[in-house]
C-alpha cells in the first residue's frame, strides 16, 4: 500500500485513496456494522456506504444504551441522584460522581472542607487513569496488540482494589454526596495508593516501549482520524482530542474547582490530531496524574491517619446528615436529621439554575441543573463529553479505509453509557 | 481580558434592541434571554465578534411545571438553552431563546458551529423542538419510529404502554 513509500508521521493524503477505489470499483456497497461488533467500544451502529474498502459516507446510530438518566433525575432528590451518574462513565464512575457533586455544591452554595477536596482529587485522578489506561490498552488490542489490553487490565484491577476499599465498590461508587463524601478514608488509604503510585510508572514505559515506536501501531495511527483545530472547536470537542488537536484547554487549569489550583501539573498538548497524538496525549496525562496523586497525599490537611480527625464532608447539617451522637444529644441535630431524611423534606436547594462542568477523562463533563425550590431537581442536562466528541467521527473517517475507522474510532474513546445516557 | 457581561449586555442591546428580552446572573453565571427569531443573529455575534468560539451545548428546558415566580422568566413554554464558552476570554454565557409550544420552531444553529448538529437532534428527540435548517433532523436517542418527546414534563416516567405494544413473535417464521 501506499503507506510503505510515505516517510515517518506524514498522514496519507486522503485524496490519494478515495478516487482510485471508488474509479476501479465503481459502485458502492452498503454495510451494517451492527450494534453488536468486537471492534466497537459498547453498542454503536456504523451504517457505511464503501466503495472497495473506503468509506464514501458513514452514519452512526447510537441509543442503544438510552436509559432516560435525565428523566430520572427528575424523580430523584440531590444525593439519590449519585447512583445514576455511576452508571454514566462507566469506565471511571468517581469521576461522573465528583462532577455531579461539585455541580450541586454550586447549586446550594455549600463548601466542601479541605480534607474532602483533597480526597475528592485523589480519587478523581486515580479514575482519570483507570479510564486512560483502558483507553491505551484498547486502542493496542484493537489493532492487534492484544497483550497491551491484559496489561492494563490487571493494573485496572490493582485500581478497583483502591476504589472497593474506600468506596465500598468496584464500578457503582457512588461516593459522593452534596458537601463532601459518604465517608473518610481507611486508614491503610496511603499505602494503598502509594504502593500502587511506585508500580504503576513501569507499566506505563512498559506499555509506551511496546507501542510507541511501533511499526504497525505508528502506520496505523499517524494521520488516522485527523481533526483540525478549527474543526475541533467546532464540533464541541473537549478533553484529549482537543488537546491533540492543538489547543491547550483543560478545566482544571481554566475554571479549576475542588482543589486543584494548589496543585503543579501540566496539560499535554499536541498539534497533529490524529489518533496517534490523542494517544500520546493520553500517556502524559496519565503521568500528571500521577503527579497530581502524589502532590495531593502530601499536601492532604489531615494526613495519613486523620489524627485531628478533620471532617471530610461540609458540617452545614442543612446539607449533611449530623453525627450520629449529636443527633441523640442535642436537639438541633435531631431536627436536621429529620429534616434530612423525611421525604418531603431533604435537601432543598434554593431556586435557579447553574451549569458546572468538571474535567472528566473524556472531556468537559457538564451538569445543567435547574432547581425549583422543591427537593427534586427540576431539569438536570448531563453534557456528555463522548457524545460530542463522537459527532465528528463521520468527519475523521469519510474518504479513508474500514480498518482507518477503527484505529480512529478507539482512539475517541467513546463510552456508550455516558453517550446514550 | 476579563469577561464584563454588562459591556456585552451594552452592545447586544445596541445591536438588536427588543429581541434581547433581558440578562441576569445565576451563581456567578451570566445568562442572557433572546427571542427566538433573533437566535441566528445574536449567535452569529456572540461567535464572531464577541470570541465565544465553542458552543458546548444545546439543551432545552420545559418550563410547563415550574413554580409562578420561575414562569415568569420563561415567556413561552420551552426555552432552548446555549452554553457558549469563550477560548480567549475564558468566559461561559448561556443564552436562553423561548419556543412556544403550538409553533414549536427555532432556527438552527449548525451553520455557526458544527456542534449544534448531534445537539439539536437530542433536543428534537426528547422535546419536539424543530431546528428550522438543520441538514438531518431525526431522532438521535430513541426509535426512529418512536412516538412522543420523553422529556417534556407532560410526558409520563414510564411511558405510555410502549413496553407492551412490541411486536412478538409467538412462533419461528417459515424459511
Amino acid at each position: 500500500m501506499e503507506s510503505s513509500t510515505v516517510p515517518d508521521n506524514e498522514p496519507v493524503p486522503i485524496h490519494e485513496v478515495a478516487p482510485t477505489a471508488a474509479q476501479r470499483i465503481g459502485d458502492t456497497l452498503s454495510m451494517n456494522i451492527g450494534p453488536q461488533h468486537p471492534a466497537t467500544h459498547g453498542a454503536l451502529r456504523l451504517k457505511v456506504q464503501l466503495a472497495g474498502e473506503v468509506i464514501m459516507k458513514c452514519e452512526p446510530e447510537i441509543g442503544f444504551l438510552h436509559t432516560g438518566f435525565e428523566k430520572l433525575a427528575e424523580y430523584r432528590n440531590y444525593n439519590q441522584f449519585v447512583v445514576i451518574s455511576d452508571r454514566m462513565n462507566y469506565l471511571s464512575p468517581l469521576n461522573n460522581n465528583i462532577g455531579f457533586a461539585v455541580a450541586c455544591e454550586e447549586l446550594f452554595g455549600v463548601q466542601v472542607p479541605p480534607r474532602g477536596q483533597y480526597l475528592r482529587v485523589i480519587m478523581a485522578e486515580l479514575s482519570r487513569l483507570a479510564d486512560h489506561v483502558i483507553c491505551v490498552g484498547l486502542q493496542g488490542m484493537d489493532l492487534g496488540a492484544f497483550s497491551v489490553m491484559l496489561w492494563t487490565f490487571i493494573e485496572r484491577e490493582k485500581l478497583y482494589d483502591i476504589f472497593e476499599a474506600v468506596t465500598g465498590a468496584r464500578l457503582t461508587t457512588s461516593w459522593t454526596r452534596v458537601g463532601g463524601v459518604f465517608r473518610d478514608v481507611p486508614p491503610d488509604f496511603a499505602d494503598l495508593v502509594q504502593g500502587f503510585l511506585s508500580k504503576f510508572p513501569p507499566v506505563l514505559d512498559e506499555i509506551e516501549y511496546m507501542l510507541s515506536r511501533n511499526r504497525i501501531f505508528m502506520d496505523r495511527c499517524i494521520g488516522v482520524g485527523m481533526l483540525t483545530k478549527a474543526e475541533a472547536l467546532s464540533y464541541g470537542v473537549t478533553g484529549p482530542m482537543l488537546r491533540a488537536s492543538g489547543v491547550p484547554y483543560d478545566i482544571r487549569k481554566a475554571r479549576p474547582y475542588l482543589c486543584y489550583d494548589q496543585l503543579e501539573f501540566e496539560i499535554p498538548t499536541r498539534t497533529e490530531g490524529d489518533a496517534y497524538a490523542r494517544y500520546l496525549v493520553r500517556l502524559a496525562e496519565m503521568r500528571q496524574c500521577l503527579r497530581i496523586i502524589s502532590q495531593a497525599l502530601e499536601k492532604m490537611p489531615g494526613g495519613r491517619e486523620n489524627k485531628d480527625k478533620l471532617p471530610v464532608s461540609s458540617q452545614d447539617h442543612k446539607v449533611m446528615l449530623p453525627p450520629k451522637d449529636m443527633v441523640y444529644s442535642d436537639m438541633e441535630s435531631l431536627i436536621h436529621h429529620f429534616k434530612l431524611t423525611m421525604p418531603g423534606h431533604g435537601l432543598i436547594p434554593p431556586k435557579g439554575e447553574v451549569y458546572s462542568c468538571t474535567e472528566a477523562p473524556n472531556g468537559e463533563l457538564g451538569f445543567y441543573i435547574v432547581s425549583d425550590g422543591t427537593g427534586l431537581p427540576y431539569r438536570v442536562r448531563i453534557r456528555p463529553p463522548s457524545f460530542y466528541n463522537y459527532a465528528t467521527f463521520p468527519k475523521q473517517v469519510t474518504g479513508r479505509l474500514i480498518s482507518d475507522a477503527v484505529a480512529a474510532l478507539s482512539s475517541i474513546n467513546v463510552i456508550a453509557g455516558e453517550l446514550d445516557r | 481580558m476579563a469577561f464584563d457581561l454588562q459591556s456585552l449586555m451594552t452592545t447586544l442591546k445596541s445591536r438588536f434592541g427588543d429581541d434581547v428580552l433581558g440578562h441576569g446572573e445565576s451563581r456567578g453565571q451570566a445568562v442572557v434571554s433572546i427571542r427566538r427569531g433573533a437566535s441566528l443573529p445574536v449567535l452569529r455575534f456572540l461567535r464572531d465578534e464577541a470570541h465565544f468560539e465553542m458552543l458546548t451545548d444545546v439543551t432545552c428546558v420545559d418550563s410547563l411545571r415550574l413554580p409562578p415566580d420561575m414562569q415568569r422568566d420563561y415567556s413561552e413554554r420551552f426555552a432552548v438553552v446555549y452554553q457558549l464558552y469563550s477560548l480567549t476570554h475564558n468566559a461561559r454565557l448561556r443564552v436562553k431563546a423561548f419556543v412556544p409550544e403550538e409553533t414549536c420552531e427555532i432556527d438552527s444553529a449548525t451553520p455557526l458551529w458544527d456542534a449544534a448538529n448531534w445537539g439539536e437532534r437530542e433536543a428534537y428527540d426528547m422535546f419536539g423542538v424543530v431546528f428550522r435548517g438543520h441538514p438531518d433532523l431525526k431522532r438521535i436517542l430513541m426509535p426512529d419510529n418512536y412516538e412522543g418527546y420523553p422529556l417534556r414534563k407532560d410526558y409520563p416516567l414510564k411511558g405510555r404502554g410502549e413496553r407492551d405494544r412490541f411486536e412478538k413473535y409467538t412462533e419461528i417464521p417459515p424459511r
